[in-house]
C-alpha cells in the first residue's frame, strides 16, 4: 500500500471522525433539551453528523483496502486512533457551549464542503454535495441562537461569553494543513481551509455583531487532534459510545 | 429564560406545489424565526412539506364555539336546502360534472 493510499484513507477519516464526534456529543442531549423543539433539533443535527459520517468511513474503508467498515472504523478504533478536532470531543457543556460549538463548525464545514462537492474523489464529492445542504442548515439553526443569548438576558450573555472564552482557541486547528492535507490538496481531493478561512471569520463576525459578543483576537490555539493526541474527554466518551460493540462484537439488532 | 414565556406558534404545511397550506399543530419558540426553524425539525422530519408558515397563535382570531348555534345553525342543511345545488336536472349530454 502506497503512501497516496494512506494518505487518501487519512483524510477521509479525519473527515468522519469530526462528524461521528461532534454528533455522538449532540446526541448526549437527547431526551435533555432545553425544550421539546429543540430536543428534537439537536437530534436532527446528530443524525444528520452521524449519517455523514457513515458514508465517509465507509469510503474510507474501501480506499484502505483492509476489509474495515464503517462499524469497525466507528467501534473498535482506540482514542489514539481518532483523528478529530479537539473542539468537537469535549464535553457537551450547557446549551450555550452546545450552540456555540455547533456555530463555530458548521461556519467551517459549510464552505469546506461547499469546495469538496468539486473534489478530483467522486465518491467524496457526492457525500459532500448532500452535507452542505445539511451543514446550511445546521448553521443557520446555530447562529439564530447564537444571537439570541448573546443579545438576550444577562445570564444568557454571560453563559456565551464563558463558552467564547472555552471554545475559541479550539478553533484555529480546524483550519491547520499538515503533510497529509497538503499531499490530497496537491492530488485536488482536498480542499485547503486557508482559502475559506476568512469566509469563515466574516461569518462569525456578523453574527456576534448581532449578537453583541466581541471577536477574540487570533493567537495561540490548542492542536494535536489530527495526530490522535487527545483531551482526557474523548477515552470517556468511547468507552461509553463502543461499549455493545466490544462486549458484544459484531452485534447487530 | 423560562419555557412558560415562549409563546405558542400554529404551524401550517404546503405539502406539494398547489395544495393549500393545512394546519399541523402548535409549538413554543422564542420568536417567529425560531418557529420556523423548530416547525422544520418537528414537522417535516419525513419529508412532508414544500412550504412552512407560522402564525402566533394569538394573532389568530377565532370564533367562539359559544356562538355555533347563532353563528352555523341558520345556514346549515336542514334550514336552508336551497342554498345546495340539489334542485338542477342535469341534461346527460353534461356528463360528469
Amino acid at each position: 500500500m502506497g503512501t497516496e493510499t494512506n494518505d487518501h484513507a487519512a483524510y477521509l477519516l479525519r473527515l468522519a471522525d469530526d462528524d461521528l464526534v461532534h454528533g455522538h456529543r449532540l446526541s448526549e442531549w437527547c431526551g435533555h433539551g432545553p425544550t421539546l423543539e429543540e430536543d428534537l433539533a439537536l437530534g436532527n443535527v446528530a443524525l444528520d453528523l452521524i449519517g455523514q459520517a457513515r458514508a465517509l468511513y465507509t469510503h474510507a474503508g474501501k480506499i484502505e483496502g483492509k476489509g474495515r467498515d464503517e462499524d469497525q472504523l466507528a467501534y473498535l478504533r482506540d482514542a489514539h486512533q481518532f483523528t478529530n478536532l479537539l473542539m468537537v470531543e469535549k464535553e457537551k457543556g450547557d446549551f450555550a457551549f452546545t450552540v456555540l460549538r455547533l456555530f463555530f463548525f458548521a461556519a467551517y464545514t459549510k464552505p469546506l464542503y461547499e469546495r469538496l462537492s468539486a473534489s478530483t474523489d467522486p465518491e467524496l464529492a457526492g457525500i459532500a454535495a448532500k452535507a452542505v445542504k445539511e451543514a446550511s442548515y445546521h448553521l443557520r439553526h446555530a447562529a439564530e441562537w447564537v444571537i439570541r443569548l448573546g443579545d438576550g438576558t444577562g445570564e444568557s450573555h454571560r453563559r456565551m461569553e464563558e463558552a467564547l472564552d472555552e471554545l475559541w482557541p479550539y478553533t484555529a486547528e480546524m483550519f491547520e494543513t499538515d503533510a497529509v492535507t497538503d499531499a490530497m490538496i496537491a492530488r485536488g481531493i482536498a480542499v485547503d481551509p486557508a482559502t475559506f478561512r476568512d469566509e469563515w471569520r466574516a461569518t462569525v463576525r456578523d453574527v456576534f455583531a448581532e449578537a453583541t459578543l466581541d471577536m477574540p483576537e487570533e493567537e495561540w490555539g490548542h492542536t494535536g487532534g489530527r495526530i490522535g493526541r487527545h483531551t482526557e474527554y474523548l477515552g470517556h466518551m468511547l468507552a461509553e459510545m463502543q461499549f455493545l460493540q466490544r462486549a458484544y462484537p459484531g452485534n447487530a439488532w | 429564560m423560562s419555557e412558560k414565556n415562549w409563546p405558542l406558534y400554529e404551524v401550517f404545511l404546503r405539502p406539494r406545489n398547489g395544495l393549500a397550506h393545512k394546519h399541523v399543530g402548535s409549538l413554543h419558540a422564542v420568536d417567529a424565526e425560531m418557529a420556523l426553524t423548530a416547525a422544520r425539525d418537528t414537522y417535516t422530519r419525513r419529508g412532508e412539506a414544500t412550504s412552512i408558515w407560522v402564525v402566533a397563535s394569538a394573532d389568530i382570531a377565532a370564533s367562539d364555539p359559544g356562538d355555533k348555534d347563532s353563528l352555523f345553525e341558520p345556514s346549515d342543511a336542514d334550514n336552508k336546502p336551497y342554498r345546495h345545488p340539489t334542485f338542477y336536472d342535469i341534461p346527460d349530454e353534461v356528463g360528469h360534472m
